[in-house]
């Protein structure tokens, strides 16, 4: 098998330019090929996702209902000014 | 219809009736505003100042700053973005004043350059081998059911990976991905180019990935006896 043109130290570089779609045509068919072939990049780029998805769970909810009463007085105030 | 072709704004019609609404002091339309907006409101505020208490301070300023302000605003940007740009201003003041002790300028120079790699060197093979930069000790796959992957542990170890980032990359990480605001948006809140908010991004991104990887490999060998 002949080496692939971009290596896997390349790769980690460059993979949220691939996740954010911020790369070049030519690039995009280098790094899928490599990825067609390598199943360690394939998880490397699978725990990148598995990061993003772990790291949105940590949203936290709304305003406490004490700061939401706090934010309808100052509207209420404000209708009144 | 795209934003931006009706009468030069960015506002759906919806948003342009709530905002109407707003303007002649309904309080159903800011009961609405702040259940759709709030929590990333919050979240923003919490990027520039940790302390929750003060944070729901800020909010509430802008929230004040909105309603002195909804006259004027003529929808040149989004709604959101809007509501998000004044708080990151306030935050951004009360921080500074908050912590005067922390010389902030000092640490926001080097998160652009100098950085090392994304990962260790010593991790892929050297330039004399035939397969030189790829993997000599690869990523091992996490194989972790989905509840554990989001157990409170392993959530754990991304807030305490998130809270030890530089500060920028702490923004452009919970924006993105906490809050989920979209790329154009964290530029334009925080004020950076498109490059360099996925720069930072990225480099945000890969600690956070590293750290979960450090805690899930080790923990699974704790594992076997």
């Amino acid at each position: 098998m002949s080496v692939p043109e971009l290596t896997c130290k390349e790769l980690v570089e460059v993979v949220t330019d691939y996740l954010e779609a911020r790369m070049p045509a030519e690039q995009r068919l280098l790094f899928e090929e490599h990825l067609a072939f390598c199943d360690w990049c394939q998880s490397y780029l699978q725990q990148m996702r598995a990061t993003i998805h772990l790291t949105g769970t940590l949203r936290e909810d709304d305003l406490t209902p004490e700061a939401r009463d706090g934010l309808l007085e100052v509207f209420r105030d404000w209708r009144h000014r | 219809m795209t934003p931006g072709t009706l009468g030069g704004t960015f506002l759906s019609v919806s948003e342009q009736e709530l905002l109407g609404a707003l303007r002649r002091g309904d309080e159903q339309a800011f009961i609405t505003l702040v259940e759709t907006h709030g929590a990333s409101m919050l979240g923003l505020a919490r990027v520039y100042v940790r302390d929750r208490a003060v944070a729901e301070e800020v909010v509430q300023e802008a929230w004040l700053g909105v309603l002195r302000g909804i006259q004027r605003f003529e929808g040149r940007s989004s709604l959101r973005t809007w509501l998000l740009r004044i708080v990151a201003n306030l935050a951004r003041t009360r921080a500074v004043r908050e912590a005067r002790s922390i010389p902030f300028s000092a640490l926001a120079g080097a998160e652009l350059e100098g950085e090392g790699p994304s990962v260790p060197p010593e991790r892929f093979r050297g330039p004399q081998d035939r397969w030189a930069g790829h993997w000599a000790t690869p990523p091992e796959p996490w194989n972790r059911p989905e509840h554990e992957l989001l157990s409170a542990e392993t959530r754990a170890q991304i807030v305490v990976a998130i809270d030890a980032l530089p500060e920028r990359q702490r923004r452009v990480i919970t924006l993105r991905d906490v809050e989920g605001c979209s790329a154009a948006e964290v530029c334009n809140v925080l004020e950076l180019s498109e490059t360099n908010q996925r720069v930072l991004l990225h480099r945000a991104r890969t600690k956070v990935r590293q750290a979960l990887d450090d805690y899930l490999t080790t923990s699974e060998h704790q594992q076997s006896p």
